[in-house]
């Protein structure tokens, strides 16, 4: 049904530069396991890791590029999964 | 073009005929032809289903008395363990998907193959993999899986059976299921036919749709959580043994993220089936094509957040079990509304009864007593009397048995004639159904009474007091397997000795008839052009 094609070259320069970002980032996540952040813990890995999923889905995958029909998809996708983490905790938290 | 209006007459030879690259079996197994793989998938799970029915009917003969009958406990164990795991992995959930997604999808959508035709074929063939690995569990190693189709922890590691090769296979098993969501979504986004919005789509391939995004979403969860037991067992890693400072629990939460939606997996495409046979045979529009459509992704996005339903009794959180009963009430709505949605269909309609239209009433009846017990358990104060028990049992083999499996024969004898070009013996059929369905509500009817009274599941003995009840229901299993040795014998005579059967033989009103039958390899000789809604009989 949908016929148009659209290409978007993305320059050399910027894949280095993402590439970099998530190394330093695989860097830090190993790093900050030697510091004591409490309860944090977990929530900083986390939030390292979801940095680097955002980009790699962006840049590498497109996502930036595409049209926001996908980017919305995508989005239910990440709602969805962190729906049933929440639920899950409504055990977790309250047991 | 209206759908169904002409038949294209192609002179292409017809997919059976065909002969490509490769010759006898190959021509078979290395086919990237949708409808060919299509029927790969129904033979082998023709084969699978037939060897797990007759294990159901080996553990109801066990239970014919009380005490050992002709089994002792630990083969009774490893007996339901197979049944479960073959029948659920390897038949319900891939099934009407598989078989009739697979053969139907793109002649209903008029499209000539799917989106990744070679996907598809590595889809089967990992199926097959992973089939053979499972059932590779029952003659190597320590001996039968004992546990159950569940692998629930701590017993799963814990057990001396010959777990690691049911639980990979069954691992294995998720990436044929999620090729084939990824491949039909595709299909369905990019290979409708020009003028097919999607409003203007058949109703079974919007089933296929919604359940072709759970296969995609859940199966993942199922696929690491089986990976967490093989390494739990093989690196003593500690997610949910409780001796490692593992939580149980969190094995139950993860299992069934991905094994409730997987009963919508197995119902979804069931109602799909329905809602493209009642309108057929009541040669009438259906009633509330958008309300059956939005039901069906109600029915899948709430599917998603009820899993704790399966745990009432695990020890879960008050606050969680308050939101997970809530939750599971509202998945009634949009399956009531499918319901009514049939029954209006059907008011004023001029019935032709056939065959198949006959499945679909029985489908009706069987699955409103599935749907409606599920509701009992549901309820929390009633689910901890009847949690474990035959009642649990029998509810949910009137909802997967009774709704995906009636909807799988109903299918069968409704596409039959278009899938080999013959009709079967329509007397025989009926009569083949009427015994099936006699069998099997003497089957499961008595184990919802069983339960009540308090009957464990899973056990190979019981006491003295359930004794009537169970000779009853043991007599409905053997009864429901003559009735599938009659429906079974006439389909395979019928696939070589049956009358040819005509294009349209049911005056059906989807693209799948306006091609000849058995179709041509590449289904449509031209595209078609869509210009109205399906199921057009004003």
């Amino acid at each position: 049904m949908e016929k148009e094609q659209h290409t978007h070259i993305v320059k050399y320069k910027t894949y280095v530069f993402v590439l970099i970002a998530l190394l330093l980032m695989t860097f830090t996540s190993v790093a900050i396991t030697s510091l004591n952040l409490g309860p944090y813990t977990v929530s900083a890995a986390l939030l390292l890791a979801g940095s680097k999923s955002l980009l790699v889905l962006l840049i590498f995958m497109h996502l930036k590029f595409d049209k926001k029909f996908y980017s919305i998809m995508v989005g239910g996708v990440f709602l969805l999964f962190a729906s049933v983490i929440f639920i899950t905790f409504l055990d977790y938290l309250y047991r | 073009m209206h759908m169904s209006d002409t038949v294209i007459q192609n002179h292409e030879p017809n997919y059976l005929e065909y002969q490509g690259r490769y010759k006898g079996i190959f021509a078979w197994i290395f086919s990237t032809d949708h409808k060919r793989i299509g029927l790969l998938y129904l033979y082998s799970m023709l084969v699978l289903f037939s060897a797990a029915a007759i294990l159901g009917l080996l553990m109801k003969i066990e239970l014919i008395a009380p005490g050992k009958t002709i089994m002792d406990a630990q083969t009774y164990n490893s007996f339901f363990t197979l049944h479960g795991i073959t029948m659920i992995f390897l038949i319900v959930v891939p099934g009407l998907p598989a078989v009739f997604g697979n053969f139907f999808l793109p002649l209903m959508i008029g499209a000539k193959d799917v989106a990744f035709p070679k996907l598809n074929l590595l889809s089967w063939w990992i199926y097959i993999a992973g089939a053979a690995i499972v059932l590779s569990s029952q003659f190597f190693g320590d001996g039968p899986p004992d546990t159950g189709w569940t692998f629930y922890a701590p017993y799963s590691f814990r057990t001396g059976t010959n777990m690691l090769p049911a639980v990979t296979g069954a691992f294995i098993l998720g990436f044929s299921s999620i090729a084939t969501g990824i491949n039909f979504i595709v299909t369905m986004h990019r290979m409708r036919a020009p003028g097919m919005t999607w409003m203007k789509m058949p109703l079974f391939p919007w089933a296929l749709y919604g359940t072709s995004w759970i296969q995609v979403l859940a199966t993942p969860i199922v696929g690491i959580t089986l990976l967490m037991i093989v390494l739990e067992r093989t690196l003593q890693i500690g997610f949910f043994d409780p001796a490692l400072g593992g939580d149980p629990i969190l094995y139950q939460h993860l299992f069934w993220i991905y094994s409730h939606p997987a009963v919508y997996i197995m119902i979804l495409p069931a109602m799909g089936v329905i809602s493209e046979i009642i309108p057929t045979f009541a040669r009438k529009t259906i009633f509330g094509y958008k309300a059956i459509v939005v039901s069906t992704l109600a029915i899948a996005f709430v599917g998603y957040f009820v899993w704790g339903h399966h745990m009432f009794t695990s020890g879960m959180s008050g606050t969680a079990l308050y939101t997970f009963s809530i939750l599971t009430f509202l998945v009634a709505i949009p399956s009531a509304i499918k319901i009514f949605n049939w029954v209006a269909t059907l008011h004023k309609a001029s019935i032709d009864i056939q065959t198949p239209f006959l499945w679909a009433l029985c489908f009706l009846f069987v699955f409103m007593i599935g749907g409606l017990s599920g509701m009992v358990l549901g309820a929390l104060s009633a689910n901890v009397h009847l949690h474990d028990t035959a009642f649990v049992v029998a509810h949910f083999h009137f909802i997967v048995f009774g709704g995906t499996g009636y909807a799988f024969f109903g299918a069968l004898h409704y596409w039959y004639p278009k899938m080999f070009g013959r009709m079967y013996d329509k007397g025989w059929a009926n009569i083949g159904l009427a015994v099936f369905f006699t069998g099997f509500n003497t089957l499961y009817l008595p184990m919802f009474y069983l339960g009540m009274i308090g009957m464990p599941r899973r056990y190979y003995d019981y006491v003295e007091e359930f004794h009537g009840p169970n000779i009853v229901s043991s007599f409905g299993a053997m009864l429901m397997i003559s009735g599938l040795v009659i429906i079974i014998t006439n389909l395979v005579r019928s696939a070589r000795k049956g009358e040819i059967a005509e294009a349209d033989p049911w005056k059906g009103k989807t693209l799948e008839w306006t091609v000849a039958s058995p179709p041509p390899l590449e289904n449509f000789a031209e595209i078609p052009v869509v210009t109205k809604r399906p199921y057009d009989y004003e």
